[in-house]
């Protein structure tokens, strides 16, 4: 075999994923929480959020949110250093209240929808975005 | 209204025949002159539209060995739930006799003896006639492939698929979905695809750029058969970026997408579907929830996992048919549609015993036309196996062990890492192992053996990841594959634990001693993912491996310890 050591190859190292997120994420994701909803209940119907079960992409997730007769939707990747990602605003002559776009995530974690309704209620709805190595396919 | 259950015809065409051939009495003659074509293929015609499903061939064109896997473990909602009871438990569970074909073709144990009684199974040829006897009892029979077709021989590789595509079209499918076609690149599929004389479905196949569905594979086709509406809806395998190099089809994106599934649904029956078929290439247990999650399909013909069931699975109103891999079986279900609505089902998973069931002269000349130009190459043996090689299983199986002591020995490496594939015909004891043989196991686009160092951490994170594919309670996440296969290395699993506490006691077999965190180790591996790879394609070091062999054995593998299984 004419090959050596040294034409060996490395295992993309962007694959390495951050596996232990720092708390002090999840403290900002619920600091931004509360910012949004004053410590209001969150009710489990009235928003819909669509994401990939496993990202194909971690630095690109397509995600979209929608949730009808809201004023804002505010989106949190809560494992993310920074959690927040975007807030969606609704004018009363908006069509429909729904938004799409991608996000990045730092690794698996729980993408969170919050709606402000339009009775001034609150909703929320949570998908579990995995981010993986991959390989081995059946 | 008839209940499904009424009509269900406990239907291994095999189970009916044998009883007299009593374990232990496996000769070949007696196993041949117990099974005929007419009794594998008796079938009482029932309703008004007959589905014939294949699924999985990996490209194997001509009869083979394959034994289904002893180890496969059901987590989650599916613990104990088939397709996860192998060997006598799945015999009991379907009333199989022990020594029977259906054992034989159906589960483990005994394989080596059994294969010496009842032979090869598959060829395309023999599949031929199979839905050529079907045709002629129901000329407008749907016949539909569920994927992975192009991929997995030494002709498919060198010839892109073209072989596939050849021998597939001379048995006139209605209609595919894919899998592993998307390794050949996306510029070939789209070229075959382009010129496919039937339906290249896909609702979950979309463009990557714009996330919106891909032109090129519409989500579904409608036919019109027995008077019957039926809309076919196919289902890709969700995350083929992720298992297999998704730089080889960067234009397209995948996933589950069931809020889509149920919008394709909802949009047929709006216009007029009766029966609604979904083609599928989820994997079993992903069939099986998003069979309770979207309403309104009426069949899911399910591919990629392999399993063989020889009865459905209902989930609600939906009945879910899983017909095997490699050629090995054909399913045909037939169907009563009345009034818009699917009223009772008969189903017959058909394995193909190759020496009973009579080639179809017309496609055995096809076969032999695409494989002509390499036959030299094909049939040059490379050496002998004493030992049963096999792939299915979770964990290990004698062929990847083989392949990764190659690995090892011609790339001296201290760990060995193979990927956790199902495709892959079995060699018996004694057998030679040709060049062909040694193809049906490793061929793919992107066989790099490469060798690299892997810190002890980086190993348990590879480890780690690969086991929430195939053990994570959820079957949305999961990829479908086994575990990855290593050798030279050792662990214990804890399957009911969270991904990060699975794996344990990572041991390097060589000193016995435990993986150190911090080292660094040699590593040899193939099918990455990651562009760039470099080394020597997998078929040349073990060609190189089981030459300097001559006759290779391998040892019972006891390096990886199961529990909570």
């Amino acid at each position: 075999m004419e090959l050596t050591r040294r034409q060996a190859i490395a295992l993309g190292a962007g694959a390495l994923l951050a596996a232990h997120l720092p708390h002090t994420a999840y403290a900002a994701g619920e600091e931004a929480i509360q910012a949004f909803t004053g410590g209001a209940a969150l009710a489990d119907t009235g928003i819909t959020l669509t994401a990939p079960e496993i990202a194909e992409n971690g630095n690109t997730v397509p995600i979209e949110v929608s949730a009808p007769g809201a004023s804002e939707i505010m989106v949190l990747a809560l494992g993310n250093p920074t959690p927040p990602v975007a807030t969606f605003k609704f004018g009363p002559l908006a069509a429909s209240q729904s938004a799409s776009t991608r996000i990045r995530l730092a690794g698996t974690q729980d993408v969170l929808a919050i709606a402000r309704l339009a009775d001034g209620s609150f909703a929320q709805a949570k998908a579990t975005v995995k981010v993986t190595i991959g390989g081995c396919g059946g | 209204m008839i209940s499904r259950r009424d009509f269900l015809q406990t239907g291994m065409a095999a189970s009916a025949i044998l009883g007299t051939s009593g374990f232990g009495n496996w000769g070949r003659l007696a196993a041949q002159q117990a099974l005929t074509q007419d009794q594998l293929l008796q079938f009482d015609t029932f309703g008004n539209v007959s589905l014939i499903h294949v699924t999985d061939i990996h490209a194997q064109l001509k009869p083979i060995y394959f034994r289904e896997p002893s180890v496969n473990i059901g987590v989650g909602p599916n613990k104990g739930k088939v397709p996860h009871v192998t060997g006598a438990d799945f015999r009991r569970l379907y009333g199989i006799e022990d020594g029977s074909p259906s054992h034989y073709a159906l589960s483990s144990g005994d394989f080596a003896a059994l294969a010496q009684g009842y032979g090869r199974v598959g060829g395309l040829d023999r599949v031929s006639t199979v839905i050529n006897q079907i045709r002629s009892e129901r000329p407008d029979a749907l016949l539909l492939d569920g994927g992975d077709t192009w991929h997995g021989s030494y002709t498919c590789y060198h010839t892109q698929g073209q072989d596939m595509v050849n021998v597939m079209n001379a048995l006139k499918p209605d209609a595919m979905t894919f899998h592993w076609e998307f390794t050949l690149g996306s510029d070939r599929v789209n070229e075959i695809v382009e010129n496919l004389p039937f339906a290249a479905l896909g609702q979950n196949i979309f463009d990557a750029e714009w996330d919106e569905p891909a032109e090129l594979f519409p989500p579904y086709r409608f036919f019109e058969r027995g008077g019957v509406r039926i809309a076919v809806i196919g289902q890709a395998f969700p995350y083929m970026p992720i298992a297999n190099p998704g730089w080889m089809f960067p234009e397209y994106a995948f996933g589950i997408r069931d809020e889509h599934m149920q919008e394709m649904v909802d949009e047929v029956r709006a216009q007029g579907a009766e029966l609604v078929v979904c083609l599928s290439h989820n994997g079993f247990d992903v069939d099986k929830k998003m069979a309770g999650i979207v309403g309104g399909i009426d069949v899911i013909l399910s591919g990629h996992t392999h399993d063989a069931l020889p009865e459905p699975v209902l989930v609600g109103e939906t009945i879910i048919v899983a017909s095997g891999s490699n050629g090995k079986f054909v399913s045909r279900v037939d169907l009563d549609v009345r009034d818009g609505r699917m009223m009772g089902f008969r189903h017959k998973l058909i394995p193909i015993f190759s020496d009973v069931i009579a080639p179809d002269p017309a496609v055995t000349a096809v076969i032999d036309e695409q494989r002509a130009p390499f036959t030299e190459h094909l049939s040059e043996v490379i050496g002998q196996s004493d030992a049963l090689l096999y792939r299915r299983g979770n964990f290990n199986g004698t062929w990847d062990d083989l392949i990764c002591d190659a690995l090892l020995t011609q790339r001296e490496a201290e760990i060995a890492l193979s990927p956790g594939v199902r495709w892959g015909p079995s060699i018996l004891p004694g057998q030679d192992i040709t060049r062909e043989d040694i193809w049906n196991v490793t061929s793919m686009t992107y066989p790099e053996a490469y060798r690299t160092e892997m810190t002890g951490e980086f190993l348990h994170v590879v480890l780690e990841d690969v086991a929430d594919n195939l053990f994570n309670p959820d079957p949305y996440y999961q990829q479908g594959g086994d575990m990855v296969r290593t050798g030279g290395l050792g662990y214990r699993i804890d399957i009911t634990q969270p991904q990060g506490s699975r794996i344990t006691e990572l041991t390097l077999l060589k000193t016995g001693e435990r993986i150190d965190p911090a080292r660094s180790y040699q590593v040899a591996g193939w099918a990455s993912v990651n562009e760039g790879t470099e080394g020597p394609p997998i078929w040349d070091v073990v060609e190189d491996h089981i030459r300097a062999q001559g006759t290779v054995s391998v040892t019972p593998n006891t390096s990886v310890d199961v529990v909570g299984a």
